[in-house]
């Protein structure tokens, strides 16, 4: 599913299928998220995430629903390198600990899901963007980070599906209190916009979901993704980034 | 056959899919009869080091493979946190590893690793071989493989090093003594490189 501002869904294409073409594009890492499974109050659907695992050649990271750690460590047991949490996480942040300590701190992730608040500020959402957490950006991270959390991904709500670039400010402001390793979502929309993105941050992960999978002004589904050269190229802007 | 030990710790259907794609005749071991007669180990891990080594413990299968192990005469491949159990102990944990590899394992050094690098080593990085070895056999100076840890293993000798990586030190990323073999990286989440990697060590 590939949605706009966390609105309008659109289907895109079977899960394992996508897999499959991932895979002979030798995608770097692919984060699959179960957007419904929180607001639905449903669990993961494991069958699913064990096809997705055994078909996957790449590392994976599943997200979506997870609420207690017997659910990552099944997860994790099907074959799924790391487990995203983010409703889970503000609403009860020492799963954040509980899971790093029984599984291995480097299994989880925590995604915030933010908004530009008026103040300028960026707040964290849940819920698919509609509940306030009355959490800002940088005191999520923060906390999450004192918990063990292995890496932080930011997904800006009011960027998704845009294609217009990513959130730099969000970028910006979660960079200066991460310590661990940070993924930036939400916006892409040419490779030149990751490009951007790294020549800002130099090490940083660069996250998309419409960029990889829709062509073209009207958005047709083609699943694509950087060439070996293409991402090289990318590599070298980040050479050039400022530590 | 191949064997990979199941013994609820790693990705067991990602390496035998792999194995299925290359018509190599693969499959779960999940007690100690299953070990018998495999042409291959794979003892694969994730997680913390004293629940790896306390499951495989439990499931019954620590000691046939710590036989075979000692025979020599069976290959047998450790990944991740299966290569980190073949030390004589780790810094993670209390309980001890297999011994079989001599070398303890330890924590990456924050202070080694710079302005923007942060822990768990996490990301593709490069790996060399620092000997010919077969189980690297095709894969050429672009060889690149999936990390996922915090903890890395510090061989006792340096004979045992058979590949090295850099992340704010160089540290061993491959090991091998005899038949024993391990790998750092995650070979079946690591595309075409892993693919050739387990390719050659059925063809070992």
């Amino acid at each position: 599913m590939k949605t706009v501002r966390f609105g309008e869904q659109k289907y895109v294409g079977d899960p394992v299928n996508a897999v499959r073409i991932f895979n002979e594009k030798e995608v770097d890492e692919l984060l699959v998220l179960d957007i419904d499974a929180t607001t639905c109050g449903r669990e993961p659907d494991y069958r699913l995430i064990e096809n997705v695992a055994a078909e996957s050649r790449m590392p994976l990271c599943y997200g979506g629903g997870i609420k207690a750690v017997d659910q990552a460590r099944r997860i994790i047991g099907l074959g799924v390198e790391k487990v995203a949490i983010s409703s889970a996480a503000v609403a009860h942040p020492p799963l954040v600990a509980a899971i790093a300590e029984q599984l291995g701190a480097q299994s989880v992730v925590v995604v915030a899901d933010v908004k530009r608040s008026r103040g300028g500020r960026y707040e964290v959402f849940t819920h698919n963007g509609r509940t306030r957490s009355g959490r800002t950006l940088e005191e999520f991270i923060l906390e999450v980070q004192r918990l063990n959390a292995g890496e932080i991904v930011v997904n800006s709500v009011d960027h998704d599906g845009c294609m217009k670039g990513y959130d730099l400010d969000a970028a910006r402001a979660a960079r200066k209190v991460t310590t661990v390793p940070l993924t930036i979502l939400g916006g892409a929309g040419k490779l030149s916009d990751l490009q951007r993105l790294i020549s800002e941050f130099g090490v940083i992960g660069a996250a998309a979901g419409s960029l990889f999978v829709f062509k073209g002004i009207y958005k047709a589904v083609l699943i694509n993704y950087p060439s070996h050269e293409e991402r090289e190229q990318l590599i070298q802007a980040m050479r050039g980034a400022p530590n | 056959m191949i064997a990979i030990v199941d013994y609820g710790l790693g990705n067991v259907a990602a390496f035998a899919n792999i194995y299925k794609r290359l018509n190599v005749p693969a499959g779960a071991a999940k007690t100690a009869d299953d070990l018998r007669g495999a042409s291959r180990i794979i003892l694969p891990g994730v997680g913390s080091f004293d629940q790896a080594v306390d499951r495989l413990t439990r499931s019954g299968m620590r000691e046939p493979l710590e036989e075979i192990m000692h025979s020599g005469g069976v290959p047998v491949l450790g990944v991740c946190v299966g290569m980190q159990m073949l030390a004589a102990c780790s810094a993670e944990g209390r309980l001890p590893g297999l011994g079989w590899v001599p070398g303890t394992v330890k924590k990456f050094d924050v202070s080694t690793l710079g302005d923007m690098k942060a822990l768990p080593h996490m990301g593709w990085n490069d790996v060399k071989p620092a000997t010919d070895s077969k189980l690297f056999d095709g894969l050429g100076a672009d060889a690149r493989f999936y990390f996922l840890h915090s903890y890395y293993f510090e061989c006792a000798e340096r004979d045992h090093v058979l590949a090295e990586t850099e992340y704010g030190i160089r540290f061993s990323s491959a090991v091998s003594r005899g038949n024993l073999y391990g790998v750092q990286f995650h070979p079946e989440k690591s595309h075409r490189f892993g693919v050739q990697l387990l390719h050659n060590f059925a063809s070992l």
